[in-house]
């Protein structure tokens, strides 16, 4: 028997590359072990929880450098074939270290949060949460199967629906939770049969062979695997918020609570833009003129859409700020997708879909530390105002002067210098790829954006309305707020940090 | 003239370009002991003082560093790689054409500095006053300074919000309208203009505008130039201002604070006429040349319309702005600079940089010289000020009047001030525009711009009328003459005037020989 059996056994034993997949694994079980550690810890030991999750994430993105030096890939088909489920490549690493990084700092903001909340959150539970969700966003761009991929799209959501309703009592937020849970269930659905169709055409679920198969589908299958292509991708685009799947992104980011909104803002759209890229440019080449324009188009409405209701928002209403960065972050996706949908139109898809890498960590630095100035005005301002941002640099001159670095940075504007070249970057792939009307439409809406933009800026160096009451900011807010700004200057300085990946391939 | 060894020079002009912006960031934070000054308002504006001072001796020196022999050849260049991702270079230079208007720039930006200190602006505190001044140096500099496209728009968009700032918290009446108009017009502009360039950058596989210029289009299709020319030409246009993208000047200039409209007329339309003559002449002269009539025409109706509309503001009852007036006059005399450009020959470009030069001086002058009638008077309404019978400032502040008198005469381009020798070039090139471009079209350009000459001398002359003389009532309180630090402010300027006046060769030597490069293709 050992003679026949041993290969045999080797190829149905996998073996596994603990070391690639890691750093989602941390996180999982960092997850775990808080939510057991709830059990035991006393209700004034409960903060440690937080600090442990925060230690776990970082330990889960240091655990990235190690795969720093050459692609892995595990979960391999054994046979003749080579085509794999988990690859840790440039693509996936770029991607995890920007989902862990944003899940590190919505951490520090939750910290300030939770304790600030006073019990109303259950507190295993939130970190719990937050990490499995971190875990899923994490396992996603290394996915390179349409199971996988589904699975850590879920994976990515579930836990978000519970974060935005976990405040107890709260009617906002349980409302919020279930429009968000019934318009993404009924997304994922959609992906899950566009998934079924392509597998019914191809007969495979590996990115790479469906790459391969779907060129040659039989004639009367064809409609079935266009249809199936542009199924796949809603899922994707809900989560992306682009629209017309974007309806349930104010509501959700004002009844979350803000460090939740913050990781939706960041966290989520990472997860939709890179399963996009992936079904896109690495399953489906062959169909870009599917995808291509339908991305082009949905682009286009997306920024508009988002810009123009941003533009619309009034700053005395109750949680204008919040709002205002949910339609801008609208508008945002709207800018990440263009070079997505340029894939479509060039030979050099991998270029093109790196600039929509570039621009979303430049995006997740700068929109993070939005958050995190929004999260110290709510401090003393429940309501989060804009009007309540008004004479902000009288009160804290500091945490002014950051905010409208990073709001000039989402406006694409000096000072905000990396903001302006992420703008050119995506810019340039539009003009690459012969998409002169999108570049222009985008041209349209980078000025909207600036309206609103700056006059958020320009409120914060009014004179304050009575008595500017000074108040200490935690440790935990500090230390996004230093991050997030570091981050925002550095690359200001060097764009090249993040702007490399504009300009080499990815995977 | 000096001899300046070449790593000394490279330092002097990365120094006029990043000076400012340490400068700004010094300004916002606390004096160190020992520079305190009387009050932290007081330390800071000395402080924008000695920035820009020290930027205008390096300036200076830079200028009498400059070989004067090869004004065409790029000199004191810094070329490091910056953004490979984008194939950004951080690459300096200057040559006949940019110099001149980078010691404009420096020289401006002192003066205003100099005046805020004695004359602090009304508004919030004179620290982010400064701040952003300097930003705005730093800014409008680089535009000067730098060969490479995305970082002629990065600096091209760094001037925006220190000026957007400037225009709304130290502003006059209707300022916050006025400062987003300005925005939100410049930045639309500016967009496009990107798009053109990245047209140009991804076609021509490079940004570098030595290496563009050198190639002088032959690597852009014809359809690739025109369609550049007309995305960055819209960019310049809404800068420089062209009529009908003119609209948000007069409002931006009426409102903003005096030295805000100095160094927005002085020194920051001309990045809009810069960016002409270096980006669009060399890069794309197929794509240019199908917009030249074009371009002509426009600038001819600017011109006539901006003096109509001074005419119009000058009348008696017409409750005209003097600000709003000098604006409009900006319109005429950018007018005469985008004709010059248009006509796409030696004589029409260096003509063109002589007006830039030239509208700089006198109507940064004019905008001091207004600014000081406000102080005094209170209102820059020309009814309010001339009364029944006139303003009578001859009368009143005798050399104030007389330095009026002298800027709007200036202004009108007579012989023997800075003001004639740019308007003239401009006509002559007009006369016989470059091979390709219909010279029966351009002759009746020519024509009608003269008649604007005529124009702009009719409302100069009714404004010397209105606001100098008059009767002087026997009761009125006396008008506080020039001042001191006035004085130290505005003799820079009227010497400039009457030395670019009599002496043109000083600024044509430097820019002829650049232009003729230029043109002919290449810059070395």
């Amino acid at each position: 028997m050992s003679a026949l059996a041993q290969p045999l056994a080797a190829n149905l034993v996998q073996s596994v590359d603990w070391l690639a997949i890691a750093p989602p694994t941390l996180t999982a079980v960092v997850g775990l072990i808080v939510l057991v550690a709830d059990l035991f810890v006393p209700e004034a030991r409960k903060p440690l929880l937080g600090w442990v999750s925060v230690a776990g994430l970082a330990a889960a993105a240091l655990l990235l450098l190690p795969l720093l030096d050459h692609d892995r890939s595990t979960f391999c088909l054994t046979g003749t074939t080579r085509a794999c489920s988990y690859t840790a490549d440039r693509f996936t690493l770029v991607v995890q270290f920007l989902v862990l990084g944003g899940a590190l700092l919505t951490a520090l903001l939750s910290v300030t949060t939770l304790k600030d909340g006073n019990r109303r959150y259950p507190q295993g539970e939130f970190w719990f949460l937050l990490l499995s969700s971190a875990a899923g966003a994490a396992l996603l761009p290394a996915s390179r199967d349409l199971a996988t991929l589904i699975v850590a799209l879920e994976v990515a959501s579930l836990p978000a629906f519970a974060l935005v309703g976990i405040r107890h009592g709260d009617k906002r937020s349980s409302e919020a939770a279930l429009k968000f849970f019934l318009s993404s269930v009924t997304a994922t659905a959609v992906s899950l049969m566009g998934v079924s169709f392509v597998y019914a055409t191809t007969g495979s679920l590996y990115l790479t062979q469906v790459a391969d198969r779907i060129q040659h589908v039989d004639g009367q299958l064809h409609t079935l695997a266009q249809t199936g292509v542009v199924l796949t991708l809603v899922g994707f685009a809900f989560k992306t918020a682009a629209v017309p799947f974007h309806f349930w992104v104010p509501d959700t980011y004002v009844g979350a609570p803000l460090p939740i909104a913050a990781y939706l803002s960041v966290v989520g759209k990472a997860v939709g833009f890179s399963g996009l890229i992936l079904v896109t440019v690495v399953a489906f080449p062959s169909y870009a003129d599917v995808w291509g324009p339908a991305l082009a188009a949905l682009a286009a409405l997306t920024m508009s859409v988002g810009n123009v209701a941003a533009l619309r928002q009034q700053a005395t209403r109750a949680y204008s700020a919040v709002r205002l960065l949910a339609w801008s972050s609208v508008g945002q996706a709207g800018y990440l997708l263009v070079p997505i949908a340029a894939a479509g139109y060039t030979e050099d898809a991998q270029k093109a879909v790196g600039s929509t890498v570039a621009y979303a960590l430049m995006y997740a630095a700068v929109n993070l530390g939005a958050f995190a100035v929004a999260a110290v005005v709510a401090r003393t301002a429940r309501l989060n105002r804009i009007s309540d941002y008004r004479g902000l640099y009288a009160r804290n001159p500091l945490t002014a002067l950051l905010l409208t670095f990073f709001l000039l940075c989402l406006a694409g504007l000096p000072p905000g210098i990396i903001g302006l070249f992420a703008k050119v970057t995506v810019f340039s792939t539009a003009v690459d790829a012969g998409l002169g009307w999108l570049a222009v439409v985008m041209a349209v809406n980078v000025v909207i954006a600036l309206y609103y933009y700056l006059q958020w800026t320009a409120l914060l160096f009014r004179a304050p309305e009575g008595e500017p009451a000074r108040h200490r900011l935690p440790a935990p807010l500090t230390a996004a707020l230093a991050l997030t700004g570091t981050l925002g200057v550095v690359l200001s300085g060097a764009p090249q940090l993040v702007l490399r990946f504009a300009a080499t391939g990815l995977f | 003239m000096i001899d300046i060894s070449e790593s000394v020079m490279q330092f002097l002009l990365a120094l006029i370009v990043v000076g400012p912006l340490l400068g700004a960031v010094a300004a916002l934070l606390p004096a160190p002991p020992g520079l305190k000054g009387k009050s932290p308002e007081q330390a800071v504006l000395r402080h924008g003082v000695t920035v820009t001072g020290a930027i205008l001796i390096a300036a200076i020196v830079l200028a009498l560093g400059f070989d004067q022999d090869h004004p065409s050849r790029m000199q004191a260049t810094t070329d490091i790689s910056w953004i490979p991702a984008l194939d950004v270079r951080i690459h300096l230079g200057i040559d006949g054409i940019s110099l001149p208007l980078v010691v404009l720039t420096a020289l401006l930006t002192f003066l205003c500095a100099l005046y805020s200190y004695f004359n602090p602006p009304a508004g919030p505190s004179p620290k982010a006053f400064v701040a952003l001044i300097l930003v705005l140096e730093s800014g409008t500099l680089a535009s000067f300074a730098v060969l490479d496209l995305l970082l002629f728009f990065l600096a091209f968009e760094t001037v925006l919000i220190p000026m957007y700032f400037l225009i709304a918290r130290w502003g006059g009446a209707g300022r916050t309208r006025a400062a987003w108009k300005f925005i939100l017009f410049t930045l639309l502009g500016s967009v496009v203009m990107l798009l053109g360039l990245l047209l140009i950058g991804i076609k021509a596989g490079t940004f570098d505008m030595v290496a563009l210029a050198t190639d002088n289009g032959r690597s852009l299709t014809t359809s690739v130039q025109v369609i550049a020319v007309l995305a960055i030409g819209i960019g310049l246009a809404v800068k420089t201002p062209m009529w009908p993208l003119h609209s948000w000047l007069p409002d931006a200039h009426t409102a903003a604070p005096t030295v805000g409209s100095v160094l927005l007329a002085g020194v920051m339309l001309k990045m809009g006429t810069y960016g002409f003559v270096r980006i669009l002449l060399p890069v794309a002269p197929d794509g240019f040349r199908t917009f030249a009539p074009y371009l002509a025409a426009f600038a001819v109706v600017g011109i006539i319309y901006g003096s109509l509309a001074c005419l119009n503001l000058a009348k008696r009852g017409a409750k005209g702005d003097l600000k709003r007036l000098i604006a409009y006059s900006s319109v005429g005399h950018m007018g005469f600079v985008l004709l010059g450009i248009a006509t796409m020959t030696p004589t029409g470009v260096n003509g063109a940089l002589f007006a830039n030069i030239a509208h700089g001086l006198i109507t940064g002058l004019l905008f001091f010289l207004v600014g000081g009638l406000k102080d005094r008077t209170g209102t820059t309404d020309l009814d309010t000020l001339a009364e029944e019978t006139g303003a009578a400032l001859y009368g009143k502040a005798p050399r104030l009047g007389g330095l009026l008198a002298f800027a709007a005469v200036a202004s009108l381009g007579l012989p023997g001030l800075a003001g004639f020798w740019g308007e003239m070039l401009a006509l002559f090139g007009a006369f016989k525009p470059a091979a390709g471009l219909s010279r029966p079209a351009f002759l009746t350009f020519m024509a009608i711009a003269a008649f604007g000459t005529l124009l702009t001398a009719a409302y100069m002359l009714a404004v010397v009328r209105r606001v100098c003389m008059g009767a002087v009532p026997q009761d009125t309180p006396e008008l506080a003459d020039v001042r001191t630090y006035e004085f130290a402010a505005w003799t820079p300027l009227v010497a400039l005037t009457v030395v670019a006046g009599l002496w043109p060769k000083a600024l044509l030597g430097l820019t002829d020989p650049a232009v003729q490069q230029l043109l002919a293709g290449g810059t070395r």
